[in-house]
């Protein structure tokens, strides 16, 4: 996924050429070609992201739209009050690229566990956040985000994430994406886990129970109606997502449905305190949280 | 828009007596922290930096962050002196509804960076720098800092990624006054020997008396000390300077003047000592 989507960025960014991308020293076999094909546009700026942020901020004060790359929270958590001040607080196009979202890096411990972002992002003023399901996704976001000229946040997995859209699979920040179609529980996905999200609907069907899976490429803006439509027409509702389940996808949508007065059966399947400090795999961690069917058939 | 060489001297006296009175009328802290820097900030505004009150936004500007966000009152002060904003706008400081809040907010006027929390300007001011390198644009960056401020270490991020980047258009002023919010910079996080500590990250340096209107014009804009590299001008200042019973004191980094000492502050500035 990261590499189609820096693939998209140098496209995008060859034909604009405002764009500017910074890293703080990370993007070993990412970023080579775009530094190479885009020198004037590129620039490794060592390892501290909280200058790389203000840096930011001032070639966005001075006309450009920047787009900051490293890896888990260190382009998020670590410089917070920078992204805050300096670029929402001014409402500047500076995209923030996150990539090994998630527990794409479970093995590294929880320093490179990133599941408070969406979250934290989320809160502040200006700040779009997208969290692309798979590559198809992550290179149909990139542009949108850039367009809109104000802060965004792209967290992308890593490597290797399946297709999960044919190609022609419309895809907006705004819009969720209904990949498949059923009346009792509505399993909302965000992020890769969204293949969980798929198979366990396959398993769900082999109990006799009947479910729909939706995609929300975008956390904020949220798409509300969906969510709406969701909680109206299916007996639950599962909200997935490879994030904490406070802040996250979860809650936001579980304000949505308290907001519009609807109340199915309601859970939240996402990352727990009791996966923290717990090292391993992507998927042997998820696994720990258990089966998503599980989670959806006790809901009815 | 070349500066008009005002008479910087007269203007640090007016940025002074703004700054008591705005502190004064709002019961608002930092005044101390004002007059640190007046000399600086008039010499900046009357003789240094190319700016043009009818167009903020003109691109070819130079850019002044000022990174010590709590000194707004004489940012204020000089802006309206230059005619960014009325002067009459100077008496609603951080007045209920108002414009001028208490940390520099870039809503007003010639205002180039919102600051109020501590690290932040320069950091920004190497990326503006960074664009007109990029641009091959002829403005330059500057960045006023507080002592204290230098304690945030994304300064020190920025100062090292400035000199890698050869921003020979970055220039730094710190108002070296020695007192920061708490107690002296000896006492609290000593920065002896700042000169030193620039030179050993590849800046050029000036190390002058930041109440030295000669000085300091001919540190702002003669050339870089240390061709290709970004400047830092080490300005050792007085806290609360120009008014004797401010200067040196750390609690007037909190108070205001009341009435009688706004009419002595007021007495004492007018008279230039």
């Amino acid at each position: 996924m990261r590499t189609e989507t820096i693939d998209a960025l140098t496209a995008h960014a060859r034909a604009n050429p405002d764009i500017m991308l910074l890293t703080a020293d990370l993007g070993y076999s990412v970023l080579e070609r775009f530094a190479e094909a885009l020198p004037a546009q590129y620039a490794n700026v060592g390892v501290c992201e909280q200058a790389m942020v203000g840096i930011a901020a001032g070639l966005a004060l001075s006309g450009h739209r920047v787009v900051l790359y490293s890896i888990a929270n260190f382009p998020t958590l670590r410089c917070l009050e920078q992204l805050r001040n300096d670029v929402c607080y001014h409402a500047l196009p500076v995209t923030v690229i996150a990539v090994g979202g998630g527990l794409a890096y479970g093995a590294q411990g929880y320093t490179h566990h990133g599941v408070e972002d969406l979250g934290i992002m989320a809160a502040l003023p200006h700040m779009a956040v997208a969290c692309p399901a798979d590559p198809h996704e992550a290179v149909e976001l990139l542009p949108q985000l850039l367009e809109r000229r104000l802060p965004a946040y792209l967290r992308l997995g890593r490597s290797g994430e399946p297709v999960l859209h044919d190609a022609a699979t419309p895809v907006t920040l705004e819009r969720a994406i209904w990949l498949r179609r059923g009346a009792d529980v509505a399993m909302l996905a965000t992020g890769p886990i969204l293949g969980r999200a798929l198979a366990a609907a396959e398993a769900l069907a082999a109990r006799g129970i009947s479910a729909s899976v939706a995609s929300f490429p975008g956390i904020r803006p949220l798409d509300e109606e969906a969510v709406r439509e969701a909680g109206r027409t299916h007996r639950a509702v599962l909200t997935i997502e490879e994030h904490s389940v406070s802040g996250g996808l979860g809650t936001r949508v579980a304000e949505t449905l308290l907001a519009a007065g609807l109340s199915p059966r309601f859970g939240k399947y996402g990352v727990t305190d009791a996966l923290r400090g717990q090292i391993g795999s992507q998927s042997w961690l998820l696994d720990r949280l258990g089966p998503v069917e599980d989670h959806a058939a006790a809901l009815l | 828009m070349t500066p008009n060489r005002i008479d910087t001297r007269a203007l640090a006296r007016r940025l002074r007596a703004h700054a008591i009175r705005m502190t004064h009328l709002a019961r608002a802290s930092h005044v101390g922290s004002c007059l640190s820097m007046a000399d600086i900030m008039a010499v900046l505004h009357g003789a240094v930096l190319k700016l043009d009150p009818t167009r903020p936004d003109w691109p070819e500007r130079d850019r002044l962050v000022v990174s010590k966000g709590h000194a707004a009152a004489i940012v204020y002060a000089a802006l309206a002196e230059l005619g960014f904003l009325p002067v009459a706008e100077l008496d609603t400081y951080s007045a209920d509804g108002g414009r001028l809040s208490g940390h520099v907010t870039r809503t007003v006027p010639g205002v180039e960076l919102s600051t109020g929390s501590l690290g932040h300007g320069l950091p920004v001011a190497a990326g503006m720098a960074l664009a007109a390198q990029r641009y091959g644009a002829a403005w330059r960056s500057f960045c006023i800092v507080s002592d204290g401020e230098l304690d945030e270490g994304s300064n020190w991020e920025a100062i090292q990624f400035a000199q890698q980047f050869r921003l020979e258009n970055l220039v730094l002023v710190v108002d070296y006054n020695k007192i920061q919010s708490f107690g002296r910079v000896s006492e609290v996080s000593e920065l002896h020997p700042l000169p030193e500590k620039f030179r050993a990250f590849n800046w050029g340096v000036h190390e002058l008396d930041g109440h030295d209107h000669d000085a300091l014009l001919a540190a702002l804009s003669g050339p870089p000390p240390l061709p290709g590299r970004p400047t830092a001008i080490v300005a050792h200042t007085v806290k609360g300077k120009g008014v004797s019973f401010m200067e040196d004191q750390l609690a007037w980094h909190y108070r205001s003047a009341d009435a009688a000492q706004l009419a002595a502050a007021l007495a004492e500035v007018e008279a230039g000592r």
